[in-house]
């Protein structure tokens, strides 16, 4: 299973580095959104899968999950949600200030 | 020691307070202080019983580096010149600038310079003496662009900036190479190591090196083209650096080091080579320049590339000869050099074709000027100190050592024709310069001022230097055992003992001497007839001209280069950035045989998590092909949602949790913004750039799951985690292991993190406030 989720992460990866690589802030967007899902999903299978109870201490368990992963990608999560949401309100600035939300267009004057 | 070589440097501080008086006293008088107290200070090492003084104080010990001075006869004439020299041009200054000038300014470089120069000169640490050795590169591109509202001034100084310092960052390579080998850094201990150094691997570099500082320093070919552009400084500027002292530090340096390399063939070879070489082109080159300070800095070139020949020659009688020149050089041009300065400030111009006939309407200055080129010409008459040391030119050129190497032999063969060949050039240019300027028909009415005789204070500082010139004329043995010989003895290793004598029967070199004055006064009177040869060669042909080119296609290519990347655009940024990481990473796993495969260790596959996966997968590659950007912002919620769901699959909870939530708020945040939002447009780029983004895109997702397979299929260490478990309970008190690491045992990263998210909030919170205002102005 974990060389199918290795595969998976792989993909979003792919897909989020080509939306990296568009003109449009909205995909930029997007393409880092999937890359971060991505790092998750691969901090998530470093560890190991299913081998075990959620990682809740009860009576009469003897495996449980990894809980490390799991406390790194929860912090995780919460930051790329900060960093999701600021990028989101600075694309909808940028585009509303420059006319336009293309990344190529966006070069300021020769002078600065 | 200390004292004398940081005395210029201290009086420096108070000129500026010197200089609000300056209406009334000039602030030179203040400055003519320094170098005459050093002279005073050193002329008592004169006489026949002089011994090496050492003196230490220490800086940086930790370095082996120390404020090491180092007296000898060789450091002793330098300090002499450069302060003696630097007395009189001190002297000559404060009459020939005006107080309406930036006095403040010209007197601190002027000062800085001589603090450099009596470093250089004193030094006996490789490490100071290279400080030392950029200080007066610094001071002289200060002074050469002392008139920085001149467009010329600018380029001489930036011109001899580059120049010499390329030389001197080559000379601090040498010097490293030295320290390495030879586990010091003091001069005189290497020397004591010469076999060592000439024995090493690197000799050939360490010669290179230190030989290209002393050359651009010196001004030899081809190096020769900063110094005729550095005659936009002040005239006393270009008499004290240009033709007495700076000049004179690459002599210096190879005059130090030539108890150390003269051992070896290939610095015959390089400095006699390229000092001949000098000695000629500067000679042929001064005819053709149509200014006077031209005509000079080209004869200095000369008269410079004469005494590196000689230094390269490496016999006892062509060092002493050598040391002799030295002094003889700076007599003679220094006065030349004020002279010049006088003419010019007297008539307005120092275009040699609009003056003539000056004899008359300026005396002194002509009888000064005529002593001094006629001595610099080399003329045989006995109270000339120039004739002296060209007649000992002549003698050493030959009867040079005998050499192994076909190419210093035939070196060796061609020296005395290229000695006689220089030598009529010479002539050639000095009795142009002098006739030219001051003999002819008088043509007052091309000259800017109504020329008349320079004040007396101008002229006392050439009538010392002339009188130097005749006094060493007359009575050659004066200066030799109590001076000169203590110089030729710290070059040349053992003493040297030599008498100067204005007749030496009716020998080879007395034939050189005729032959130089017969032809040089043919070619002197019928200058003008075969004048447009220089036409022809070197015609347009210029160092100048390469020196350009390279600076200007220096700017130009790097300017393509930095264009060529930085073109603005993030994609391109993010491309070059992401195939550095792919390349990078790829090729360490390849080297390192990093790829690992192991499947005994898997989770069992089921249906749902199959299934999951693929409408992931589906959702993920659509967000690439969809147009709409309501569909797109839907899509990307499958995809944290499946991942959601993932989580709950591998027993994540509060992941789960966490996902869920922040996915339906992001999912909303795009939907707040969705209105304001432009519609994803069709993509406009080419094929091309289709294809390098996808084959960019897919072998970085490619990397991430070998990178992924492999770090799982390598587990070297044990988890950490049942630690945590273990002690979840007994330490945090808590049964949720997750939020116990989140809150108790890593509980730093949780600060940070809500640090980050209120630092996200409000910089969204400021984004959209200081829209508000901006719109309310």
């Amino acid at each position: 299973m974990e060389i199918i989720m290795s595969i998976l992460a792989g993909v979003l990866f792919t897909t989020g580095v080509y939306n990296l690589l568009q003109k449009q802030m909205l995909r930029i967007i997007i393409g880092t959104a999937l890359i971060s899902h991505g790092a998750h999903l691969f901090i998530l299978t470093m560890g190991e899968l299913k081998r075990g109870a959620p990682p809740i201490l009860g009576d009469g368990i003897e495996n449980y999950a990894d809980p490390l992963p799991q406390a790194l990608i929860l912090t995780s999560i919460v930051i790329s949600f900060g960093v999701t949401s600021l990028l989101l309100v600075l694309a909808y600035r940028a585009s509303k200030e420059n006319g336009t939300d293309n990344m190529d267009k966006l070069r300021g004057s020769e002078n600065d | 020691m200390l004292f004398a070589v940081f005395l210029p440097v201290l009086l420096a501080i108070f000129i500026p307070f010197f200089s609000k008086w300056k209406e009334k006293i000039h602030t030179g008088y203040f400055v003519l202080l320094a170098p005459l107290a050093v002279f005073i200070y050193f002329i008592p090492n004169l006489g026949n019983e002089f011994t090496p003084i050492s003196q230490s104080y220490s800086w940086i010990p930790s370095l082996n580096i120390g404020l090491d001075f180092y007296l000898d006869g060789l450091s002793l004439l330098f300090v002499l010149l450069i302060s003696g020299i630097g007395s009189l041009v001190t002297l000559y200054s404060i009459f020939y600038l005006h107080t309406s000038e930036r006095l403040d300014q010209f007197y601190v470089y002027l000062l800085l310079f001589m603090t450099a120069m009596f470093g250089v000169v004193l030094s006996d640490n490789v490490f100071v003496l290279y400080g030392f050795w950029e200080l007066t590169s610094i001071s002289s591109f200060l002074l050469i662009g002392y008139w920085n509202y001149k467009e010329r001034s600018r380029y001489g100084a930036l011109k001899s900036m580059l120049i010499t310092v390329f030389g001197g960052l080559s000379m601090l390579g040498g010097f490293i190479l030295l320290t390495i080998i030879t586990e010091t850094t003091s001069i005189q201990a290497m020397i004591a190591q010469a076999d060592v150094i000439l024995s090493s691997d690197y000799f050939g570099l360490i010669l290179a090196l230190i030989l290209l500082g002393a050359f651009t320093k010196s001004a030899q070919f081809p190096f020769h083209i900063w110094l005729p552009d550095a005659m936009e400084a002040p005239t006393p500027v270009s008499a004290y650096l240009h033709s007495a002292t700076m000049v004179k530090a690459g002599i210096f340096l190879v005059a130090r080091f030539t108890p150390i390399f003269s051992g070896n063939e290939w610095f015959f070879v390089f400095v006699s080579g390229i000092g001949i070489l000098t000695l000629v082109w500067g000679s042929y080159m001064a005819v053709r320049q149509t200014d006077l300070k031209g005509i000079l800095a080209f004869s200095t070139i000369s008269q410079l590339g004469m005494i590196m020949a000689m230094l390269g020659f490496g016999t006892k009688a062509a060092i002493f000869a050598a040391v002799f020149h030295i002094l003889n050089h700076a007599t003679f041009k220094g006065s030349l050099f004020m002279i010049a300065g006088i003419v010019d400030h007297e008539t307005g111009t120092r275009d040699i074709r609009r003056l003539g006939g000056l004899v008359t309407l300026m005396p002194i200055s002509a009888t000064l000027a005529f002593f001094g080129t006629f001595s610099m010409a080399g003329v045989p008459f006995p109270f000339l100190n120039g004739f002296y040391s060209k007649e000992m030119f002549f003698t050493t050129s030959l009867e040079l050592p005998d050499h192994s190497m076909w190419i210093s032999q035939v070196l060796s063969q061609a020296i005395p024709y290229l000695a006689v060949f220089g030598s009529i050039f010479t002539f050639v240019y000095s009795m142009y310069l002098v006739f030219g300027t001051f003999m002819g028909e008088k043509k007052l009415d091309q000259l800017p001022v109504k020329p008349h005789e320079a004040p007396i204070g101008m002229l006392i500082s050439p009538i010392i230097l002339i009188v130097g010139v005749i006094v060493i004329g007359l009575f050659p043995n004066l200066v030799n055992g109590s001076f000169i010989a203590h110089t030729a003895e710290a070059i040349y290793g053992s003493p040297v003992e030599k008498d100067i004598y204005y007749w030496h029967g009716f020998k080879t070199p007395f034939i050189m001497s005729l032959i130089v004055v017969g032809v040089g006064i043919v070619l002197a009177y019928f200058r003008k007839n075969w004048a447009s040869i220089y036409s022809f060669f070197p015609g347009k042909l210029s160092f100048n001209k390469v020196y350009d080119f390279l600076v200007d296609q220096s700017e130009k290519t790097s300017a393509k280069i930095t264009n060529s990347y930085m073109n603005g655009s993030i994609r391109r940024y993010m491309a070059l950035i992401l195939i550095a990481i792919l390349v990078c990473t790829f090729t360490v796993l390849a080297i390192t045989d990093g790829f690992a495969w192991d499947t005994s260790n898997l989770a069992e596959i089921t249906v749902h998590e199959i299934l999951i996966a693929i409408v992931m997968a589906i959702a993920a590659i659509s967000t690439i092909f969809i147009r709409n950007k309501v569909g797109a912002i839907l899509i990307l919620g499958v995809v944290g949602y499946g991942l959601a769901l993932l989580f709950v699959v591998y027993r994540a909870p509060d992941l789960a949790l966490t996902q869920l939530v922040v996915e339906t708020i992001t999912v909303a945040l795009f939907l707040l913004c969705f209105y304001h939002l432009p519609n994803l447009r069709e993509r406009t780029e080419s094929g091309s750039q289709k294809a390098g983004n996808l084959i960019i895109s897919i072998a970085f997702g490619a990397l991430m799951t070998v990178v992924a397979i492999s770090a799982h299929s390598t587990k070297l260490f044990d988890k950490i985690s049942d630690y945590f478990l273990e002690t979840s309970y007994k330490l945090g008190g808590g049964d949720n292991v997750v939020n116990v690491i989140l809150v108790d045992m890593r509980g730093i990263d949780t600060l940070f993190e809500i640090v980050v998210l209120g630092i996200a909030a409000l910089a969204i919170y400021g984004l959209i406030k200081l829209r508000n205002k901006k719109e309310a102005e």
